[in-house]
């Protein structure tokens, strides 16, 4: 078992599916802490929905979707990408495990921004979009930054939803959380526990930023 | 010109105003709550009326007949808020040119040596006094090229011998830059040194205008 591998395997699967979600999640937040819409509380809900739902149903209903006879997956197959059972599939399960994490986080941090900032701004002649970009997504960042650790760190550990929709493939889709499960249970208890120790020692890291960066923000 | 002409409300409160004003500084006078914030909102473009019209000279900002209302950052209304808004994650420099139009917008050094403000150029702005900041965001404002300024209570937060001090400068940006003023105030003294035309408020309605006597009128 090629421990380093797995650990790396799993920080870059992670880092991506932190990658995919900071424009969408940092999208949503905005226009939950800024706009009326209808169907707001939808949103939220169902973004917020794979923080309380059982992770393996989750992964269940992405399967689903993702599988050559669902939706999307059937979609994606006929432009020749396949995403189940695939280091995509653990992206993918990583980035909407971690997304209510990042999304609640910057949303209360693009709420903390003062309006008169925007609005000041606005009557300078700045158009909606460089509002944003100079005004609103400066002051939120350090919440921003904060949420996107956080939610690294949750995909990190993430197990349930990539077990269902990527497997446990040895040197594919093989995370630190799902090998370490295959080896509890064929009785490498030594190898586990050394894999427990990394993936403790990278969330560690993680959440001290988190955390760190929690702090500067309340300075 | 300015020629404002609407109604607005807003819970229990109702605004209502009709009136064109030909002068360099035309002054909202009242108690609070008489809705002289609300006036200078909605010539701003922060606050749209249910009906009515706000022509510029002879710029149609808002009209409700023909559906005009331009948005705020294409109105060129430079607006300095009571509660001082420097953006907190900018320094002097940066807060100045944050509106700076080519073409329309005075000379940084000009409107910097106006207001005495050079030797804060390089600072940050949460490191100002109360009198540096709100000689700032009058600059600030300036430099946004507006055709029309308006000021809400530039000088309530700041105490009296400070009040003395900011005075001059409100007078060289009347006189020098000769861009028209709405200006907010309940201090009939000071609207009395400033302004040439007063606009009396009371709860939401225009209770008389008056001509300050021996002031400039603009012809």
């Amino acid at each position: 078992m090629d421990l380093w591998r797995i650990a790396w395997f799993t920080v870059l699967c992670a880092s991506a599916a932190t990658a995919i979600m900071l424009p969408a999640g940092v999208l949503i937040a905005w226009l939950l802490a800024r706009r009326k819409f209808p169907g707001r509380t939808l949103v939220e809900t169902i973004v917020s929905l794979p923080l309380v739902m059982p992770p393996v149903a989750t992964g269940l209903i992405l399967l689903m979707l993702l599988s050559r006879r669902g939706s999307i997956g059937g979609f994606l197959d006929r432009l020749g990408i396949d995403v189940v059972f695939t280091w995509k599939a653990v992206v993918l399960a990583m980035a909407i495990m971690g997304l209510p994490l990042l999304v609640r986080t910057a949303r209360a941090g693009f709420e903390q921004v003062n309006e008169r900032y925007e609005r000041v701004a606005a009557t300078l002649g700045a158009p909606p979009m460089r509002v944003f970009l100079t005004i609103s997504l400066p002051l939120a960042w350090p919440s921003i930054l904060g949420g996107a650790v956080l939610a690294f760190a949750r995909a990190l550990g993430e197990f349930g939803a990539t077990i269902i929709v990527a497997g446990s493939i040895p040197g594919e889709t093989r995370t630190l959380a799902v090998a370490i499960y295959s080896l509890a249970e064929t009785g490498q208890d030594a190898q586990a526990l050394r894999l427990v120790l990394v993936s403790m020692a990278i969330a560690f890291a993680a959440l001290w930023t988190a955390n760190w960066l929690a702090e500067r923000r309340a300075a | 010109m300015i020629a404002l002409d609407f109604e607005l409300t807003q819970g229990t409160f109702s605004l209502v105003v009709a009136v064109t004003l030909d002068v360099r500084v035309a002054a909202l006078f009242g108690p609070s709550g008489a809705g002289k914030t609300t006036i200078l909102d909605a010539i701003a473009g922060l606050r749209t009326p249910p009906r009515g019209s706000i022509v510029i000279d002879d710029r149609v900002l808002f009209s409700s007949s023909t559906r005009v209302n331009v948005p705020p950052h294409q109105r060129r209304v430079g607006y300095v808020p009571q509660e001082v808004s420097l953006f907190p994650h900018m320094n002097v420099r940066r807060n100045l040119l944050y509106g700076r139009h080519p073409g329309s917008s005075p000379e940084l050094d000009r409107v910097v040596s106006m207001l005495e403000i050079e030797r804060l150029i390089d600072r940050r702005v949460t490191d100002l006094s109360g009198g540096e900041r709100q000689r700032v965001a009058l600059g600030r404002a300036l430099m946004s090229g507006p055709s029309l300024l308006l000021l809400d209570e530039p000088l309530a937060a700041v105490d009296v011998p400070l009040r003395r001090r900011i005075l001059p400068y409100l007078h060289r940006v009347r006189d020098e830059l000769k861009v028209p003023i709405v200006y907010v105030s309940h201090d009939r003294e000071e609207v009395d040194e400033f302004a040439d035309t007063v606009v009396m408020l009371d709860n939401g309605r225009v209770t008389g205008v008056e001509h300050v006597a021996g002031a400039p009128r603009r012809v």
